[in-house]
């Protein structure tokens, strides 16, 4: 006792931080190549790897209607096979070089990425290009694709928190937006891809004039232009229109929406709205603004609903950020029984956030915390070469990384309050919440948000909310 | 590819490792307490987990919250972990923010328990069983590595109990059972504190003299109970869980060679061919060639006491049994021990291995994690510099010997989960007949 006494008279008081050491970005340097292909090459020689990301135009937003999802199996067929070697030959090649590879298409773009120690790079680069740039679409391997994503539907029916996003989705959309429906389709529509309709969307879509190619590593700018010409030599086509993405919100009267999991010992919950597109005036004000409300771990809402409530492991809001308006939304899980304390809560700092000034000390937390993270998230190549193609996809200019710590550290407290009043709005809030429906419903009815509709975990209407627990 | 490494001692018995790299202007903190859930006492146990919760809520010096406050307030990013041996806290910051990581992290080793009340203890008890209900119990298969560890080591041994602990324990737990905690293992002599990044020897050295060195040694731990075991389980084991699922779940366990040794890369060589990415044997047959499964993939959980698990999963695919998806494993298992593996095989194994570890290196987070890892299991964060010459010294021979040592038919336990509704349907007679 003695020892931790004296020990505490000596401890030294918190010293102040240091000068900050200058941090850019890494450089980069952008090429068009023959084909039309843009190539941009970020030289990062830390360690002997690189990193390789491919991006075309063919995320979900250029699915046809009625054949959600075939974006992501298109992309995810680049892994089966190319003219030259079935996809396990592919697998194989890629893994005797240690190469990491992935394909798969989000909202807005088909994605494939290599990432490999410098020593391997030209033959991994050479069966990359292969993959992109001739796959061979194999129909079994396509019909066991769409078994596995039928498969993992099945799943999500048990799987609260996936459940509680797609069904979020569906309440806060129309019924025409794309953003309504699961990125990578539902039963039915997954069923309805053919063959067919993955040869047309790859020959439509995945063409090297359109294509961004990002290398980050271990190599110099000639000599990754070099590779790129030689190894996408043979890859072509003109760049593919633009999709116009509808991102209309629900014109369906407001309600909250419980998707019925029997005995669930918790609930799941979502609640939001049709947010704003990536290219915004105001994105920096938002992103501090969420930043405040529910995007860092001493936000209002984590505080308030762990710290100060004790009422979940962690909850959080999020923009998420698309060529179109993504959805804001707040999320966590929840004990049964504060399910609908938790919501008026949430609802309470949503408010509050729209009436009053933030504090000076919540904003600079903000801003200095989103400053100073910049550098930590560019530790990796593929950190570096995804940074460098979102610039791209979302058009954010060269000098985007430049000024991005001065953007945010411009964001006053009247910027917060009025991005909070421009793009929250509590009369569009929707409610989802993936719980128990007969011990909170009556509950959730008294929040005066609307009519509780019930649903079960297809998604079906149920009459009186009984229905999941007597099956 | 080697990192540099700089390693000492403080009086007090604190273990320091740096690793200096000015790629750019960040530093990660990491310190490793040697305590995990395999100290608990009986009665205990979920404890060394709550135990991370109540070192972010505040201390003599740093109030409530202040900690993620006051890093997240430097741009930096931090969190904390338990597992079954060690318990770890980490930081990520820009690098003129050293010292006060330094300084928060000595405070909370000295200085924790005058900031601790029955309040916080009682909050956080909340906020952990919601972690519970949250990654366990609402979560489809989410009780397996609750389930796994206690199948497969014997009621009596430390790694048996879950990490997260009994509820029921969880509720018992009293502020003096805080204290007595945290005075017995939250001592510089069981940990480690390593840095990895943008600093300068010296004067990080300094700091860590001038803000930890005051802190006095612990009084000594109690030993762990035995934690030897047999090289193979004796018989074979299983565990039918029916729970709310769409798809069957199998888990095949084998024990196996302790994180370290030679037998473990061997092991881990042998999980590479067996479970890594698409161009593994089981995903080549269970997913690809047969339709079996859904996915599948195989491990270790990388224990450094007694004796590791070896574990292959396999989600089934709609209509498919778990008895149809664990005889599929069993046959892949029992073929790469009856023909041995190629070459080839072991080449493609070891090529993923040496580059997952360097793309992992590229994070100072990670540098730091490491190098706290070998410094506390083996006394020596230098291990971090021979772990791909120890991969590459595993040849077809060393996979095959430890495949016919560990993967037998004496050396397995089952763990299958099977969807509830289907359960109801195939079995409603025989659980009524024996109640």
């Amino acid at each position: 006792m003695s020892a931790r006494a004296a020990a505490t008279a000596t401890f030294p008081p918190r010293p102040r931080p240091g000068r900050p050491r200058p941090y850019a970005f890494p450089g980069f340097e952008r090429r068009t190549l023959s084909s039309g292909m843009t190539l941009i090459v970020a030289p990062a020689h830390k360690l002997p790897i690189v990193s390789v990301i491919a991006i075309v135009d063919a995320g979900a937003v250029s699915d046809p209607v009625g054949r959600e999802g075939l974006a992501a199996l298109t992309a995810a067929m680049l892994s089966e096979g190319t003219a030259a070697m079935d996809g396990e030959t592919l697998a194989l090649r890629f893994e005797r070089l240690g190469a990491s590879v992935s394909a798969n298409a989000d909202w807005d773009v088909a994605t494939a990425g290599l990432t490999v120690t410098r020593e391997n790079l030209v033959p991994a680069l050479a069966l990359f290009a292969d993959m992109v740039g001739s796959p061979s679409f194999p129909a079994r391997e396509l019909e066991r694709l769409k078994a596995e994503r039928m498969a993992e539907l099945l799943q999500l029916r048990t799987e609260p928190r996936g459940l509680a996003d797609e069904l979020a989705s569906r309440f806060i959309y129309a019924p025409e937006s794309r953003y309504s429906r699961p990125e990578a389709g539902s039963p039915g529509s997954v069923a309805a891809v053919e063959g067919r309709d993955v040869g047309e969307l790859y020959s439509s879509r995945y063409r090297a004039a359109g294509a961004t190619l990002v290398v980050a590593g271990d190599v110099t700018v000639d000599d990754a232009a070099q590779l790129i010409e030689t190894a996408f030599g043979t890859w072509g086509g003109r760049a593919p229109a633009p999709i116009h993405v509808i991102d209309a919100p629900t014109a369906a009267p407001r309600s909250v929406h419980i998707v019925a999991k029997a005995d669930a010992p918790q609930s799941e919950l979502r609640l939001g709205h049709v947010g704003i597109p990536r290219i915004h005036p105001d994105y920096f004000r938002v992103v501090v603004m969420n930043a405040v409300l529910g995007g860092l771990f001493s936000s209002r809402i984590n505080l308030n609903l762990r710290e100060r409530n004790a009422f979940t492991y962690g909850a959080h809001s999020e923009f998420d950020w698309r060529r179109g308006a993504g959805p804001f939304l707040v999320s966590t899980a929840v004990a049964s029984d504060k399910t609908a304390a938790a919501a008026r809560e949430i609802l309470m700092e949503i408010d509050r956030i729209r009436t009053d000034l933030i504090d000076d000390d919540e904003l600079t937390l903000a801003t200095s915390y989103l400053s100073g993270v910049f550098p930590i998230r560019y530790e990796t190549t593929a950190a570096i070469a995804t940074a460098i193609a979102n610039m791209v996809l979302y058009g954010l200019g060269d000098s985007y990384f430049g000024s991005y710590r001065s953007n945010i550290q411009s964001v006053t407290a009247a910027d917060v309050l009025e991005a909070a009043q421009r793009h929250l709005d509590p009369a569009r809030l929707r409610l989802t919440v993936v719980g128990d429906a007969p011990s909170i419903r009556t509950e959730l009815e008294d929040l005066s948000i609307g009519p509780v509709i019930v649903y079960d975990t297809d998604g079906v209407v149920v009459a009186d909310g009984t229905r999941a627990r007597e099956a | 590819m080697q990192i540099p490494i700089e390693t000492f001692r403080l009086t007090n018995g604190l273990h320091v490792t740096l690793s200096e790299d000015h790629t750019a202007p960040i530093v990660a903190v990491n310190l490793w307490y040697h305590v995990g859930s395999a100290n608990e006492r009986d009665g205990l146990t979920g404890f060394a987990h709550l135990f991370e919760h109540m070192l972010f809520q505040g201390s003599e010096h740093v109030g409530t919250n202040e900690h993620f406050e006051t890093i997240q307030r430097a741009g930096g990013t931090l969190n904390g972990s338990t597992w079954l041996e060690r318990t770890n806290y980490f930081e990520t910051v820009p690098s003129n923010h050293l010292e006060s990581i330094l300084w928060l992290e000595a405070d909370r080793m000295g200085f924790l328990l005058p900031g601790m009340t029955q309040q916080k203890l009682d909050l956080q008890r909340d906020v952990v069983k919601n972690e519970r209900r949250w990654s366990m119990d609402n979560q489809p298969y989410g009780t397996w590595w609750e389930k796994l560890p206690a199948l497969c080591y014997p009621p009596t041994h430390p790694f048996h109990h879950s990490l997260i602990g009994s509820m029921e324990d969880l509720s018992a737990a009293s502020l003096e059972d805080v204290a007595s905690f945290f005075r017995t293992y939250y001592t510089p002599d069981n940990a480690v504190l390593s840095i990895a990044g943008d600093f300068d020897p010296a004067q990080a050295r300094a700091a860590i003299e001038r803000y930890f060195g005051p802190i006095p040694r612990g009084p000594g731990k109690p030993p762990l109970r035995d934690m030897s075991l047999p090289p193979v389980l004796g018989k074979r084991l299983r565990e039918t869980v029916h729970d709310d699922v769409a798809l069957s779940r199998v888990f095949l366990a084998f024990r196996s060679p302790v994180f370290g040794s030679d037998e473990y890369y061997a092991a881990s060589i042998c999980a590479a061919i067996l479970g890594m990415r698409r161009g593994c044997r089981l995903y080549r047959s269970l997913v690809r060639e047969q339709q079996l499964a859904q996915d599948t993939s195989a491990f270790t959980y990388d224990l450094a006491k007694g004796a590791d698990l070896f574990v292959i999963d396999a989600t089934a695919r709609p209509g498919v049994s778990s008895e149809t998806l664990e005889g599929a494993i069993e046959a892949e298992v029992d073929r790469l021990r009856a023909d041995g593996v190629t070459d080839e095989e072991v080449a493609r194994a070891q090529a993923l291995l040496e580059s997952d570890f360097i793309r992992s290196m590229q994070s100072a987070g990670e540098r730091a994690d490491q190098l706290s890892r070998f410094a506390t299991f083996f006394d020596e964060p230098r291990l971090v510099n021979e772990q791909l010459s120890r991969y590459r010294a595993i040849n077809s021979a060393d996979v095959d010997a430890f495949a016919r040592a560990r993967l037998g038919q004496d050396n397995r336990a089952s763990l299958v989960y099977i969807p509830r509704v289907a359960a109801d349907v195939e079995e409603p007679v025989t659980a009524g007949a024996e109640a």
